[in-house]
């Protein structure tokens, strides 16, 4: 056999593929899913080498969407950083500005009110349902559902990213989270449009589930596909529906009990196979005890200040020393680790993205599938390319 | 029963299908350009400048070039260039003023952090956003003409906001003026019984307060 | 055609006065040929017709579905979008490869389209509206149907691409594998109608039960599930979702259709669409009475209504289908055709026989033939689902 002429192949869009003669073996496929392609949730490339159909070796490369933005934080102040983290995983604004500005309070010892960290738990679970619906959505959009659960996701982001236009003034990049606490009060009507929101969720829950979940063509493309065993995901460092779904009981919300998650009562489900259809499925649960968060949260916001009244916005400066801040992402642990030298920049600046650990056990879970059970695999890891590559 | 999953799967579609004819619910496109969606009060897109006056924008602009913004801005997109001279602000009070102020807006990323930080409310979000142009070279690099829009259109795109600010300069006004007579009145007291007739002193305007941390 | 009939009303035959009236005046020989060409023309125009706004109203079905309007800015709400999509596929670069065998390439395309078309020849559209009479034109369909799979991997092969050409050995797979249940669950319409013939078999259907259920085959034990089945593998046969991997495949790995651009690709997904088109028309003959009206009263509207009027609603069924269901993988695909509808096919074929030599029973023993009958029909498939999805369940969560 000839190897394809490689000057066509630099040109032509779409997977580069290059055969691999490997005596031992007989021919190995390399296959590139290269960065434009339309299953990858950004720009991604996995280099799948195939042995036939299965996959014997799987190279994640990434960084196509590095901004610098650890480099950026040095050489910006602690309040300029704030919307950059917007930008990390730009699915969950609200909930990176959270981690953020938990990191600078515990740097700085600030204190931060009840009304804002009731909001800041209404907020973060809003984030946490929009992130899980749409999620499934691209699931099934990988899976080959030409769009209709995808459709249904957007429909109700879309209330989601209403109150939160409404509340911050954008729908993606925030901006919301000061150090004390949160920037403005919620307008008039804001939280009875939220309760209506949240009481209308498990309708549209049931309604999706309707056609998802005991669907047999989901269920055969997911089920025993991509499992991922507990002491691998422990020792990957995996966290969040990922980790939970291997039947790790590990919820921040639980074991740090930071904000006042505590005083909601919620529970944590856990699966037990850690395959693809398990990770769906626990995201699917943690959305209806997200609801069960949401409404004593709405309704018993307290009255009071925004902010801390001592909170200082220009020159914050912190005492030199180190913090990390870390909260239950919809993705996982995301935190933010600084160090200050007492200036008003941090002298470093470090994210851990929830979703780049996750990713980096991709070839564990694709070994042995198909190439077309790599693509739902990585689907349901649940990237944003965003903060892979920050 | 293999099968009843994808049975369910069709009647929630045809649910959809049925219901897109009669609920708008389920018909969610805002058929844009003739349908516009209702924009809330406090969305963002760009900054803009606010001046006291629509008859002469550039004259009573409330910017006087302190340059805070321009430290702020995350991605360093706003240039300030004071003034040599200076012009008296809505208090009557000497001010230098922007002779150069710009904003980027192909670098902008609309955090609004120049709008919490700036102690004037001299410089607000727009709510504009189409601004597509066809001139690549500078079509996104809005100056101090462009920027500048009078104090109603505050008014007019965020009402809330725009009576929060107004009664805040009021009152800071109305401040300094008590604080200015109360100081008028004992120098007046021995001018009175001085031979000399002095003219009494001219009202001094302080700078508002800066705003509080809550917007 | 055959000879215009003595048949009244007058909207039944009006296609043929019409087309009578076009070649009154011509001579023996040439009123033949004039009489095909302008069948030749009407289908081409009617199908053609109809391959245009199905993609239309498939576009605006999946959008309606999916809380959205489709497309509707180009012309009345939408209707010149087909149109505009053809301008599109005309205008573009027709790519060859160099190292392709450029008859092979060019002709892949044109087989496939020719093949496709010559199916809807024997199809009987309404009353006297069959455009060739044979005797055995189920065998001729079927035949006709299954060469268009020969062009398939003809794209594949004169590509000279060796991704290509594996892609489409696997899109022929799944061809072949869906032959089989496809043509096992017209055997029992055969069997039970005793004619290869089109119109045989929708002559065998006519009249009513009691006056109201009409004598189709859909409405027997064995005709259901021949029906599902036929539907099901005329979904694989076309390519069309959840078995539309050949197409997706473009996605993974290059697909059959990598070296095709312009008119040419355009020209593959006309024959998907007249194949589904065909293969829908087929099942209306031969499992839901053809041209035949469901009730006594409805008969006075023309045959070649209540024909269009059961295809569109089969079109529609697969423009469902299509927004609902995820993708299948290839080998859970031929698994469904070989382990689940391939045995089921069978069974049917001895369900149908059993029918038939039943017949004649007399009063009581009737309910026993249909307990039997769905017997024998839905034992099967419980018993094989179960195998098919052995291991596959919704699962229940424990909590923390």
């Amino acid at each position: 056999m000839s190897a394809a002429d490689p000057s066509l192949l630099a040109s032509a869009p779409g997977p580069q593929i290059r055969a691999v003669r490997d005596e031992f073996h007989g021919d190995l496929l390399e296959v590139s899913m290269g960065p434009h392609h339309p299953s990858t949730h950004g720009v991604f490339r996995m280099m799948a080498t195939l042995d036939g159909e299965t996959v014997v070796k799987l190279k994640p490369v990434f960084g196509y969407l590095h901004r610098n933005h650890e480099k950026i934080g040095e050489n910006t102040t602690y309040l300029g950083s704030m919307p950059y983290t917007d930008r990390l995983d730009y699915f969950c604004a609200m909930t990176n500005n959270w981690a953020y500005a938990l990191a600078v309070e515990r740097l700085a010892g600030q204190a931060v009110p009840e009304r804002a960290e009731y909001l800041r738990v209404i907020l973060a679970e809003l984030t946490r349902l929009l992130n899980h619906t749409c999620l499934a959505g691209f699931l099934l959009q990988d899976c080959g559902a030409s769009g209709t659960p995808l459709m249904y996701a957007f429909r109700e982001r879309e209330k989601i990213l209403d109150l939160f236009e409404s509340l911050s003034g954008s729908r993606m990049m925030c901006n919301y989270q000061r150090f004390g606490g949160c920037r403005v009060d919620p307008p008039p009507g804001w939280l009875e449009a939220a309760g209506r929101l949240v009481g209308g969720y498990g309708g549209f829950l049931d309604e999706y589930e309707a056609l998802l979940t005991g669907n047999e063509i989901l269920m055969a493309r997911t089920q025993g596909i991509g499992r991922l065993a507990a002491p691998l995901a422990i020792s990957a460092g995996v966290t969040g529906p990922m980790l939970r779904a291997s039947g790790v009981d590990y919820d921040l919300r639980k074991v740090d009990g930071y904000g006042f998650y505590p005083r909601f009562a919620f529970r944590v489900p856990l699966g037990a196979h850690g395959d693809t259809y398990d990770r769906y499925m626990i995201r699917m649960l943690e959305m209806r005890e997200s609801i069960r968060i949401l409404e004593p949260a709405l309704r018993d916001l307290p009255a009071g200040p925004i902010i801390d009244p001592k909170a200082r916005l220009r020159g914050f400066r912190a005492k030199p020393g180190e913090a990390y801040g870390r909260i239950e992402g919809p993705k996982g642990e995301i935190g933010f680790y600084l160090i200050s030298t007492g200036g008003p920049n941090p002298y470093r600046y470090r994210v851990r993205p929830p979703s780049f650990v996750n990713l980096t056990i991709l070839e564990d879970l694709c070994l042995g599938h198909s190439i077309a059970d790599a693509v739902v695999i990585l689907g349901s890891i649940d990237i944003v390319l965003g903060e892979v590559d920050r | 029963m293999i099968g009843t999953g994808l049975l369910k799967g069709l009647a929630v579609t045809a649910r959809n299908f049925l219901g897109s004819f009669h609920d708008p619910r389920r018909f969610v496109t805002t058929q844009y350009p003739e349908e516009r969606t209702v924009l809330p009060e406090a969305y963002r897109n760009f900054p803009f400048l606010v001046s006291e006056s629509a008859d002469d924008p550039m004259g009573t602009l409330r910017c006087v070039a302190c340059q805070i913004c321009e430290k702020e801005c995350p991605p360093q997109c706003i240039l300030i260039e004071k003034s040599a001279d200076k012009k008296p602000d809505a208090n009557g009070k000497m001010q230098i003023y922007p002779a150069v102020f710009a904003i980027d807006t192909s670098v902008c990323m609309s955090c609004q952090i120049c709008v919490e930080v700036c102690p004037f409310d001299a410089i607000k979000m727009d709510q504009v956003f189409e601004l597509a142009t066809t001139n690549r070279f500078g079509g996104l690099l809005l100056d101090r003409e462009a920027l500048a829009k009078p104090d109603s259109y505050f008014h007019r795109i965020h009402p809330t906001e725009a009576a929060e600010v107004e009664a805040r300069l009021a009152a800071g006004r109305k401040a300094a003026q008590d604080k200015a007579r109360a100081a008028a009145a004992p120098k007046a007291a021995p001018a009175a019984s001085a031979p000399s007739v002095q003219p009494p002193a001219a009202p001094v305007a302080e700078a508002p307060p800066p705003p509080g941390t809550a917007a | 055609m055959r000879p215009a009939t003595t048949y009244d009303p007058l909207l039944e035959r009006a296609p043929v006065v019409l087309r009578d009236w076009l070649t009154g005046g011509l001579p023996g020989p040439a009123r033949w040929l004039a009489d095909s060409l302008i069948t030749i023309a009407a289908l081409l125009a009617v199908f053609g017709l109809l391959f245009a706004f199905l993609t239309l109203a498939e576009r605006k079905i999946l959008g309606r579905i999916q809380n959205r309007p489709g497309p509707n800015r180009t012309g009345w709400g939408g209707l010149l979008q087909p149109f505009a999509d053809g301008i599109k596929m005309l205008t573009k670069e027709d790519i060859v490869p160099r190292a392709a065998d450029p008859v092979l390439h060019f002709l892949a395309p044109v087989a496939l389209i020719a093949f496709s078309i010559l199916t809807f020849a024997v199809i009987p559209y309404g009353r006297d509206l069959v455009p060739v009479e044979l005797d055995s034109s189920l065998l001729y369909f079927f035949a006709a149907g299954a060469a268009t799979e020969l062009a398939v991997f003809m794209a594949g092969w004169s590509s000279h691409n060796k991704f290509a050409l594996l892609a489409a050995m696997r899109a022929l797979a799944q061809l072949i594998s869906y032959e089989l249940p496809l043509l096992l669950s017209v055997v029992p319409v055969v069997l039970a109608t005793g004619t290869l013939s089109a119109t045989g078999v929708v002559a065998a259907q006519a009249g009513w039960k009691w006056d109201c259920l009409p004598r189709w085959v859909v409405f027997t034990p064995w005709g259901a599930a021949g029906f599902v089945i036929f539907m099901i593998s005329a979904l694989a046969e076309s390519n069309r979702s959840p078995f539309d991997l050949p197409e997706a495949e473009s996605e993974l790995v290059a697909g059959h259709l990598t070296e095709y651009s312009g008119f040419k690709y355009a020209l593959f997904f006309m024959a998907e669409y007249f194949g589904m088109c065909a293969l829908s028309g087929m099942a209306v003959t031969l499992f839901l009475g053809g041209w035949r009206a469901p009730l006594p009263a409805l008969e006075f509207i023309p045959s070649y209504a209540w024909f269009a009027l059961k295809l569109l609603a089969l079109l529609l069924g697969f423009i469902w289908i299509r927004a609902t269901l995820p993708r299948l993988r290839i080998d859970q695909l031929t698994r469904l055709a070989w382990k689940f509808l391939l045995p089921l096919a069978l069974v049917n074929l001895g369900t149908a026989a059993f029918w038939s030599l039943s017949a004649a029973w007399a009063g009581p023993f009737q309910l026993v033939r249909w307990a039997a009958a769905l017997g024998l029909v839905v034992g099967p498939f419980l018993l094989l689902s179960r195998g098919l999805a052995s291991g596959l369940a919704p699962r229940t969560y424990r909590y923390a």
